[in-house]
């Protein structure tokens, strides 16, 4: 492992942060990924609804060996539980809960954030690739509040955000704040604020890494 | 007497012509009727144009009828995933038309088409590639896209129960798309894994209601696609 990996949040780390700002009572829709490992890290005494867009809402865990039910799954198409207290329904239903403005905050992975809230998350763009974007731009253009979870940088080393996306849009200006491994950032109208550095980073470390001017703490 | 039970799977899909336009239920595995589009294979239809979320997995069901060149068209929102070979293969040559649809935006031209709503306005993909050429509206100070409902010759879906009617209930999330495309569909077939009396179903809880249905088959012991996959199965 080079020091580069060393430094900052790990992936359940940054799921943790990430956790830390749902609120009780939320009702949240979690991306494939990172943003799965939320579930694990919701603070103790918080009662949190999580909506799967196949048409659950009160998902619980994987389920026991044995109790599996091939006809229950997560929109990643992963085998789940529902708890007492669930309720299921058709897609229409489901998509009008989210484009309907009901789900409160929806985390989701990104390929590239823009300055001004713009994701980029489910095409290169690269012609010979076959499309799938499946329910994303439907969560960005109807969730209350949509954040991101991501590594700052891809594995390449390139800025993950910045000044403006050159891959398709997913939603244009939705994104409110950033789970990166270096820091947490907010999306505002003057471009991405630092509201937290990882333990050991500072400000001039993410900036090198991040493609447009940021805005200290 | 009304009476939509079919004996035969053969003859549930037998009026399914070259061209048609089929919705076909599931979410991945969950919902997919994967012994009716195994007779639509044996049918022989081709032509089709096929609307699913997905493409189907390995060899089996939605992927085998891709594969046997029966489908022209795929409208869909998440056309590649694990295990999803034959239409990525298919597409990457040019041998099969793609229209890409954000999955709500797919669900509801699906319930539009179903209920005599032929378009309405959306914010999903506003800004988007997948808003390029489409009529983009501004509403009470924000914009939305001019999306057409979604109507279908035949519907292919799987239930839990069923009775003489047409009424039915679902198992967990295999419910999916399969209530709002029996409502769009002109024929809706329903392979159920259990049919039950009149009045067995409590009126309470009825999902799809029978007039939304038209023909009822019984598959008491259906197959998984992952099951299938798994066992490297192909059809037929």
């Amino acid at each position: 492992m080079t020091n580069e990996q060393q430094i900052g949040w790990t992936r359940d780390q940054m799921a943790e942060r990430a956790a830390q700002d749902i609120p009780n009572g939320a009702y949240v829709n979690l991306g494939i990924g990172i943003p799965e490992k939320v579930v694990r890290y919701v603070p103790d005494g918080r009662e949190v609804i999580y909506h799967t867009e196949n048409g659950l809402l009160g998902m619980g865990d994987a389920p026991e060996e044995g109790s599996e039910d091939p006809e229950l799954i997560n929109a990643g198409k992963k085998l789940v539980t529902a708890i007492p207290g669930a309720a299921y329904f058709h897609h229409a239903d489901s998509f009008a809960m989210i484009r309907g403005n009901h789900i409160d905050i929806c985390v989701l992975g990104a390929m590239q954030v823009a300055e001004n809230g713009d994701l980029a998350n489910w095409s290169t763009g690269n012609p010979d690739a076959i499309p799938a974007v499946g329910g994303a731009m439907d969560l960005v253009a109807g969730v209350k509040i949509i954040n991101v979870i991501t590594q700052h940088v891809t594995k390449k080393g390139y800025p993950k955000l910045v000044s403006a996306c050159t891959f398709p849009l997913t939603g244009v200006a939705v994104v409110s704040r950033i789970y990166t491994d270096l820091a947490v950032i907010d999306v505002t109208g003057e471009g991405f604020k630092i509201v937290e550095l990882a333990p050991g980073v500072d400000f001039d470390y993410v900036q090198e890494r991040t493609g447009c001017t940021l805005i200290a703490a | 007497m009304i009476n939509k039970q079919i004996s035969s799977i053969k003859q549930a899909v037998a009026n399914i012509h070259d061209g048609a336009t089929v919705m076909i239920g599931g979410f991945g595995e969950a919902g997919s009727p994967i012994e009716l589009i195994h007779a639509l294979i044996d049918q022989g239809a081709k032509d089709l144009t096929v609307i699913n979320n997905n493409t189907g997995s390995g060899h089996v069901g939605l992927a085998a009828l891709i594969e046997n060149r029966r489908v022209a068209k795929m409208i869909c929102s998440f056309p590649k995933s694990a295990n999803s070979l034959v239409f990525p293969d298919l597409y990457t040559k040019g041998e099969i038309e793609l229209e890409l649809v954000p999955q709500g935006t797919l669900a509801e031209r699906i319930r539009a088409g179903g209920a005599g709503v032929p378009a309405f306005y959306t914010a999903t993909s506003v800004g988007t590639p997948l808003a390029e050429g489409k009529e983009v509206r501004n509403i009470k100070g924000r914009d939305y896209v001019l999306e057409y409902g979604l109507t279908a010759d035949f519907a292919l879906i799987k239930c839990l129960k069923a009775d003489r009617y047409g009424n039915l209930i679902y198992n967990k999330t295999a419910r999916n798309f399969a209530p709002i495309m029996a409502m769009a569909a002109d024929t809706t077939i329903v392979q159920t894994k259990e049919f039950v009396g009149l009045g067995d179903l409590d009126a309470e809880t009825v999902v799809t209601p029978g007039i939304f249905v038209d023909k009822v088959i019984i598959v008491a012991d259906p197959l998984l696609e992952s099951k299938l996959v798994n066992a490297g199965e192909i059809y037929p």
